[in-house]
């Protein structure tokens, strides 16, 4: 145990503390919207959020090339937005997609709610062999030699080619904080600002409020309950999307599995935060993410998984809602 | 080099399901059964003689797999075109893995014109299949597993053409200290049994030049508290123990940081891949293993008879199979007398001079040194640890 190394470097741990949390808490609010609207766990949204690192790769491929090459972040603002952009679109595009195939049809059908999540369980491992095996899919259309680098090795890692070099942007108690956590940071925090604005202010939110609070009344009142479900998935989507452009910043590899240990981390701070509710996830993902880094500081990184469940057992043993608890029948989505 | 299959560490129930069928799916071809490339046999005076191959020829390390048998089928050529008597080679497809070895292990004992094997490709195989092996009286030679525990279970019948890990990992310490004169070490390793055996002989081996260690978790991709940890120690070296993946990831985040001093790791690392995950943050890296890169004119010929390139282990994959060969055409054909001859044979080989000692480790071996350049691996010409 290393007390002593933590306070030294409490501020540096904090902030890439942070900046993580914050991108494991715009994937929670994926988890935890589409809890409130369907009181089901969308176990496929890890693989939303790894289709999202993906487009950000080949963003950076299709308009970089393949060539390795270190940048300022300011350097390749340009490419940044389209990657994105394109991130956003990627996992909103799936979200649907998952939403159209694995979930419709069983609600439909008024299937059994554990019908839905062995469907989504179906779903995650589909999505996420399609991208292990995606060199011999472009082979059966011919395409394996013109999509080369995007396909090859296909179950192993895939970089980034692009190497973001962070900056300094400013000290504080000897840290140099660096641009890249403070766009994460910053970034993440606006994005989730705008959802949670959107979800309270707009007629859609409202749509998405009345569904998670009651189904049935909300249909009465004339919502259309499909169209909310497939927008709540849109919005989870491009929430996720932005968290795997992040993700690429600050890691800068991804490859096909990434989305397994994310997403159960996702979950976590969704539980830790207080499930279905929006503002419970940002709490949930920011102090797991700083609790990671503690623990890793205090017992050695090997211990940064373990410290961060203790914690998650020990705040639902005294708050069985999570942190901002909100009774998990009337989520406020 | 010592893979293990990954196990991942279930942190939500519900998701185990999942996982258990993603761990399922990974491996992406059916289970090995013996394929005879080449029968033995020949002349109608001889009996059927073949040579064993036991290691990984598909899934995540069937490359290494495919450099090995490219070794062991140039040498089988090469012996088979002037000899009366044709030796054969029977591939047997472990994917890597010490669940899938022991039930091809059975059926390698089981097979009378099996002579001798070649193999098995790694440590965890080797554990898996060792017992087997020895109480069958089969003789091995491995061309490339190197985790220290296998040769001290006392297996007589098992040998290894490759240094292993204890040698490397002084050799490690020695580069580190003399050639990087590295006076803060920081030492990080995966907690796997390979990395775990590698960080500590290096350990031991810096005494106090080690400033500190951590461990991380394979699979791991934030490394912020690693990197805190090595930044703050003003270590002037890393030293990791584990493969690419995490490698390529720690080094890049250690550079992002700003860190300036030498990375180094070991044989787990020492792969392309280590440079394409961590891009120009690779420059710099030193990577060591107990292998040398092929002779101009071996590379030539394996191109030439097995139409693809030399890779690693191909070189220790032919000096083994050499040995076997080599047996035979000393009239050897009983298991005894093809085991006693390799405890004494001494001879130069493509990758050194091999001998062994009375544990089946190989006498003399060298670690090699292999430094990036200019974002590539220069495979050419790596430093000789002396």
């Amino acid at each position: 145990m290393n007390f002593s190394f933590l306070f030294n470097n409490i501020i540096e741990l904090s902030i890439t503390g942070l900046a993580l949390g914050a991108i494991y808490a715009l994937v929670a609010l994926g988890y935890t919207m589409v809890y409130g609207v369907l009181q089901l766990i969308n176990f496929a949204h890890s693989e939303v959020f790894m289709y999202g690192t993906f487009a950000v790769a080949w963003v950076f491929v299709l308009l970089h090339g393949t060539e390795p090459a270190t940048q300022t972040l300011g350097g390749t603002a340009g490419l940044l937005v389209v990657a994105i952009l394109a991130a956003m679109a990627m996992s909103a595009l799936i979200a649907l997609l998952l939403e159209r195939v694995a979930y419709r049809p069983l609600l439909k059908r008024k299937a059994p709610r554990l019908m839905a999540l062995i469907s989504a369980i179906g779903a995650s491992f589909a999505l996420s062999e399609l991208m292990g095996l995606r060199d011999r899919v472009a082979g059966w259309f011919g395409l394996r030699e013109a999509l080369g680098p995007y396909v090859a090795n296909a179950r192993d890692i895939y970089p980034n080619p692009v190497t973001i070099q962070p900056q300094t942007v400013f000290t504080i108690g000897g840290y140099g904080v660096k641009d890249v956590d403070l766009l994460v940071i910053v970034a993440s925090l606006l994005m989730m600002l705008a959802l949670d604005q959107f979800v309270r202010r707009t007629r859609f939110g409202r749509g998405i409020r009345a569904v998670a609070q009651d189904p049935e009344s909300a249909a009465l009142m004339g919502v259309n309950a499909t169209r909310v479900i497939r927008g709540t998935f849109v919005l989870g989507g491009i929430m996720a999307g932005a968290a795997a452009a992040f993700y690429m910043l600050k890691v800068g590899s991804t490859r096909q599995n990434t989305g397994f240990i994310f997403g159960v981390k996702a979950f976590t701070a969704a539980v830790l935060g207080g499930i279905g509710n929006l503002r419970g996830a940002l709490v949930g993902g920011l102090v797991l993410g700083v609790t990671e880094n503690y623990g890793a500081a205090i017992f050695g990184s090997q211990w940064k998984d373990v410290v961060a469940f203790v914690l998650l057992v020990l705040i639902l043993l005294v708050r069985p809602t999570g942190i901002l608890g909100e009774s998990l029948g009337k989520a406020r989505a | 080099m010592n893979r293990t299959t990954r196990t991942w560490r279930v942190g939500a129930v519900a998701m185990a399901a999942g996982l258990a069928l993603t761990a399922c799916g990974s491996s992406d071809d059916g289970g090995g059964s013996g394929d005879s490339s080449s029968s033995g046999g020949g002349g109608s005076d001889c009996t059927e003689q073949n040579l064993a191959f036991l290691g990984a020829l598909t899934g995540d390390a069937g490359a290494l797999g495919v450099n090995m048998t490219n070794g062991i089928q140039l040498a089988v050529d090469e012996y088979n075109k002037d000899a009366e008597c044709k030796v054969g080679l029977k591939k047997f497809d472990s994917q890597g893995s010490p669940d899938k070895a022991p039930a091809l292990a059975t059926q390698i004992v089981g097979d009378d014109t099996i002579i001798g094997l070649v193999g098995p490709g790694f440590s965890g195989e080797s554990l898996a299949t060792g017992k087997t092996f020895f109480e069958a009286g089969m003789p091995s030679v491995s061309p490339s597993a190197t985790n220290v525990t296998i040769t001290d279970q006392g297996w007589t019948t098992w040998h290894r053409v490759i240094g292993n890990d204890n040698a490397q990992g002084e050799a490690d310490a020695k580069y580190l200290m003399d050639t990087v004169k590295a006076k803060k070490v920081y030492v990080v390793d995966d907690a796997q049994d390979y990395s775990v055996g590698l960080s500590t002989v290096v350990k031991d081996s810096l005494g106090s030049a080690v400033t500190g260690s951590d461990q991380i978790q394979v699979g791991q991709t934030d490394m912020s508290a690693v990197v805190t940890k090595v930044t703050a120690a003003k270590a002037d070296a890393v030293f990791y123990g584990g493969y690419y993946t995490e490698a390529g990831l720690l080094v890049k985040q250690l550079r992002q940081a700003g860190w300036k001093g030498t990375f180094m790791s070991g044989d787990g690392s020492q792969d392309p891949a280590f440079v394409k995950v961590a891009g120009q943050a690779a420059n710099g890296a030193v990577l060591s293993a107990p292998a040398a890169p092929a002779p101009a004119d071996f590379a030539a010929k394996v191109k030439e008879a097995t139409g693809n390139d030399a890779g690693l282990y191909t070189t220790q994959s032919y000096d083994a199979a050499n040995i076997f060969l080599q047996a035979i055409k000393d009239g050897k054909t009983e298991p005894k007398d093809i085991n006693d001859f390799i405890g004494s044979y001494d001879s130069e080989g493509v990758s050194g001079p091999i001998s062994f000692d009375e544990k089946g480790d190989i006498k003399t071996s060298k670690i090699y040194a292999y430094e990036v350049k200019n974002g590539k691996m220069d495979v050419e010409n790596p430093t000789a640890i002396e």
